[in-house]
């Protein structure tokens, strides 16, 4: 079965600069291994390529559970000199919920 | 030595309401409350505002946020520390003296200068960003480094009513009360890494009482017209439990608390702050009661030997236009618009950027499973030198009311400056900071 991050999970996002931060904290920590498997760097790279031009560093956080993406280039340029309408980057804890899992354990 | 505190914050940016630290005062059983008002990009502006009025150059909100503020903080007693004081301490200090002379106050105001680095920075130095010369940004306009807890000690060992600083880290405006009321060591990384959990958790006031959290349906927030901004009581072995006043909206729980915890984060286990290089990763949260969550478990390892330096730069001017179109076709309609300003203005800007509002304008993508909207706004943006040139942009836009393509209605044009931000490290032996005192 697929299912789209929004289901499963939350997340907030930050800026530092020209550097994204989302975290990804599921609803149920049932669902933390889940996310551990399928949402790797390398898929939220994938998912996010038409937003994050850098490397994308995942740091896991079992004790919340949660896990935490440190995008770099992400952000056009930084919140100061951006051309876009949300310079910040804030509105991205979204584009990351759009991401489609397939919950299948060996699928 | 107090066993316990009570830390409130009412304002987690420059333009936060005013309320919520009203409520917080006068309801809240404070011994402190923390105002964080400075953004990266805010110290910058208010440098700029200082060179043309030396008496400017704090925030624009202090006079406001005082007034209504300080005959509480008298009456109950309850010490603040803000960082309103932007790129000019000293005359932030000096005008809550004229508004407690005027509203027949007593108070103590101390000032903490030091970290305008302007004069102490070499237009060589890399900036992280770039990995180039800080000068190969643009003309640089100020330079302002993170001060921490060690600046704010001294002020708070004067017993002043009231802390005014520039640029300092945020999380130091919160470590420095728990520092100087428990006696804790500023060699203690752990016990300091702990307190920077605490700081981490509150800076952004509303965002750990369910602000920039609520989504109807999925996490529902009550009553955000009316919500309250967190506190924290910690005891002196730097546990925390985190609360709000009752009544106010929003709410408190180990979900908004997560959320906060990482946010603006990079590698959880090493925040670094001038304090100290804050290990977040061993955080535990629990709820303890209705909007009470209780945080142990921040950890850290010795501060760095060098501050970090935000340095604002000319940037130039941006000009935006944008103008809607709506029913069938709205999309075609406002693409055809975009290609005719495209093929316009290319040539006049090196950095234009077309935006479809109600479509891929924050996202860039809509990951292509979204159909297309009912009504779009297309929207332009052009970076220039002048404003003049700049402006071209809005007025492109704005002709194609009667040069466009059919239908295309509420066009709005502005122009604003840029001011640009790139960071370098300095040793921090180099800076010095200092306290001047008040009095009304």
């Amino acid at each position: 079965m697929r299912i789209k991050l929004y289901d499963i999970a939350h997340s907030r996002a930050g800026d530092k600069g020209n550097t994204l931060t989302l975290s990804l904290i599921p609803y149920s920590a049932d669902d933390y291994p889940l996310l551990c498997d399928r949402v790797t760097a390398d898929a939220v790279s994938r998912h996010l390529q038409y937003i994050v031009a850098g490397e994308i560093t995942r740091y896991e956080l079992p004790n919340l559970p949660a896990l935490q993406f440190v995008c770099q280039q992400a952000l056009t340029g930084g919140v100061t000199t951006s051309l876009t309408m949300d310079t910040h980057g804030k509105s991205l804890s979204y584009a990351l919920l759009e991401m489609w899992v397939d919950t299948e354990v060996n699928g | 030595m107090k066993q316990h505190i009570r830390i409130g914050c009412g304002a987690g940016f420059s333009g936060d309401r005013l309320e919520p630290a009203l409520i917080l005062v006068k309801q809240g059983q404070l011994d402190y409350l923390v105002l964080e008002c400075l953004a990266e990009r805010t110290i910058a502006l208010a440098q700029k505002r200082k060179r043309q009025d030396p008496t400017l150059g704090y925030d624009p909100l202090l006079e406001r946020r005082i007034e209504s503020l300080l005959p509480h903080l008298v009456e109950k007693k309850v010490r603040l520390i803000t960082n309103m004081g932007a790129a000019n301490p000293l005359a932030a200090a000096q005008k809550v003296i004229d508004i407690a002379r005027r509203l027949n106050l007593s108070v103590t105001v101390a000032a903490v200068t030091g970290d305008d680095v302007f004069s102490l920075l070499s237009e060589n130095e890399t900036a992280l960003e770039t990995g180039k010369p800080l000068m190969d940004s643009g003309t640089l306009v100020s330079a302002n480094a993170y001060l921490g807890t060690d600046a704010i000690l001294p002020a708070l060992a004067t017993g002043a009513d009231i802390i005014i600083t520039g640029r300092v880290a945020d999380p130091s405006l919160f470590v420095s009360p728990l520092v100087h009321e428990f006696g804790w060591s500023l060699e203690d990384s752990n016990q300091i890494g702990q307190g920077t959990v605490i700081g981490h958790l509150l800076e952004c006031a509303g965002q750990l009482t369910g602000g920039y959290f609520a989504d109807p349906g999925r996490k529902d927030v009550p009553d955000m017209a009316h919500l309250g901004h967190p506190f924290a009581d910690v005891s002196s072995d730097g546990t925390a439990v985190f609360g709000k006043v009752a009544g106010t909206g929003g709410m408190l729980t180990v979900a908004t608390a997560k959320e906060q915890l990482l946010y603006e984060v990079m590698d959880p286990s090493r925040y670094i702050t001038p304090d100290v290089v804050a290990d977040f990763s061993q955080v535990r949260l629990e709820e303890t009661g209705l909007d009470q969550v209780k945080a142990i478990g921040g950890r850290g390892e010795t501060r760095p030997d060098t501050l970090k330096v935000s340095v604002g730069y000319e940037a130039g001017f941006i000009g935006e236009g944008e103008i809607s179109y709506a029913g069938a076709n709205a999309l075609g309609r406002a693409k055809l618009a975009g290609s005719i300003i495209q093929e316009r203005l290319q040539d006049r800007f090196t950095d234009l950027r077309l935006d479809y509002i109600g479509s891929t304008s924050v996202h860039r993508t809509n990951f292509g499973h979204y159909p297309d909207p009912y009504e779009i706004r297309l929207r332009v943006a052009g970076r220039a030198t002048t404003a003049q040139h700049a402006a071209l942009v809005g007025e492109e836009v704005e002709a194609l009311y009667t040069n466009g393509p059919a239908g295309g209605g509420g066009a709005r044009k502005y122009i604003h400056e840029v001011v640009g931000i790139v960071s370098t490290l300095m040793d921090r032996n180099k800076i010095t900071s200092s306290i001047t005192v008040l009095e009304s």
